[in-house]
Order: C-alpha cells, then structure tokens, then sequence
C-alpha cells in the first residue's frame, strides 16, 4: 500500500488490508469488533479517505527526488531492518511452548475484577457500560467536539475562499 | 500440524505497525500519511485484540473500541484540516508546506 504512488491504488489496497484484519478478528473469535472495523474502517473512514482524494484531484507523488526523502527512506528501511533482525532473534516463533488458546467460558461475565472474554455482545455491552462508564462518557465528548470542530473548520475555509 | 499461535499475531501486528510506519516517512502525500496513521492503529489493534483473547480478558477488546472511535475522529478532523490547507496552498505535499522557509 505504501510503494504505490498514487493515492487511489493505495486507498483500494488499504481497503483490503482493512477487510483483512476483520478477517483476523474474526479467527480471534471477536465477532463484534470485526463487524465494527467493517463498519468504521472500510465502510465510513475509507469513503471519507476516497472523496476527500477525488475532491482535491491529487495526482502522484511528483519525480523531484529530495534529499530528505532519500535519507528518509534509508532510515525507514534500516530502522525496519534492525526491528525485524531483533524481533526473529528475540520471538522464538515456532517453538513448542510458544502459546495456545484456551476455551471460552459463557456462563459467567465477572471474575472477580476482570471481566471476561466473550463472543457475546452483551458481556462487551456489560463492560462498557460498568468499569468503562467515563471513558465512553468522554468518547461520545470527543465525537461531538470533531464534529463541531470539522463543521467550523470547513466553514471557516468555506467563507474565505468566497471573499477572496 | 502447525496452528497458528498467538505470537504470529503479534508478528503480524508488528508487521502493520512497521509498514504504516514506513509509509508515514516515506511519503509525501499527506493523505497517504494520515492512510498510514490509520494502518499503524490497526497494527496495535490485533495486538490488543490477540493478547485480550490469549488472557480471557475484555478489557483489551473494550480499549480497541476506544481506538476505533479516536481513529474515526482523527480521521474526520485530519481530512477538514487537509482541505483547508489545501484551499490555502493549493497543494497536499508536506514539503510544500513549510510557512517558515521562504
């Protein structure tokens, strides 16, 4: 998605991409937020990402090769090197004792502090709405001040881009 | 019979996480950094997801909820803020963007 140049191509890519970690989401049996990363991501943040490139008619990345860029793209590509060298050396993947899964459990929603894992929207319903009351309380806060503050803003460029 | 453990999500998840990291130094486009952005959230999503479902624990699932909303915003804000930029410079490239230099 990142080597394509050109933004329409890598919106389709990441739509993909998008689609895929629903995918994964769904292998972690976590039903609920593949659906809302469906939702959210490929449905409404995608289709704001491909208007907003037809509205502004962005062409690719232009040829003129800064320096910047170029020292940019070696220390992404080395930082990337080093992470992955340090990742296959520390992981351990494949070994025998590398992990497994446990079963679900469906009867109860509380351990004692803990809520626990489930497939079922009501014990998601149950968290959010009983140890995570104030977070949503400010989540809901946060929504309502982006949309108040994306209204001002394309007003605000809407009435000086008429008086000029 | 090789099954999928819990760590190869994590690799994965540190996968995204790198190459939305990469595509924010690399590009240019300023749409295709907030993209990356975007794809970087992702990352530490299935990490969340995987340790969440590993250790029977909702929390982990509850705080991606969170993420999501966050990363709705940021979006919607992002793009408001691109396009009247846009309408003053006339271009969507950062290194057009330097107010100071000339």
């Amino acid at each position: 998605m990142i080597m394509s140049r050109h933004p329409v191509p890598a919106a389709l890519f990441m739509i993909i991409s998008l689609v895929s970690v629903a995918a994964l989401f769904v292998l972690l049996e976590a039903f609920f937020l593949a659906i809302l990363q469906v939702l959210v991501y490929a449905g409404a943040v995608m289709v704001l990402f491909l208007f907003i490139i037809m509205l502004l008619d962005v062409g690719p990345d232009g040829g003129k090769v800064s320096r910047i860029k170029v020292i940019s793209g070696l220390a992404g590509c080395l930082s990337f090197g080093i992470l992955v060298v340090l990742l296959l050396q520390f992981s351990g993947i494949g070994s025998a004792e590398s992990g497994s899964w446990q079963e679900i459990q469906t009867t109860e929603q509380v351990n004692g502090d803990s809520l626990l894992f489930s497939t079922s929207l009501k014990n998601f319903g149950y968290g959010l709405f009983t140890k995570y009351m104030l977070p949503i309380q400010v989540a809901g806060f946060l929504l309502l001040a982006a949309m108040v503050g994306v209204i001002v803003l394309s007003k605000k460029s809407l009435t000086s881009g008429g008086t000029e | 019979m090789e099954t999928v453990t819990p760590q190869h999500f994590l690799v994965l998840s540190f996968l995204l996480f790198a190459v939305g990291f990469l595509g924010v130094v690399i590009r240019r486009n300023l749409l295709l950094v907030l993209m990356s952005l975007e794809l970087m959230l992702n990352g530490v999503n299935v990490a969340l997801v995987s340790f969440s479902r590993t250790s029977l624990n909702l929390d982990g699932s509850l705080f991606v909820f969170f993420i999501m909303t966050v990363a709705a915003t940021e979006v919607a804000v992002g793009l408001a803020l691109l396009v009247a930029l846009y309408k003053k410079r006339q271009s969507v490239f950062s290194e057009d963007i330097s107010l100071l230099k000339n």
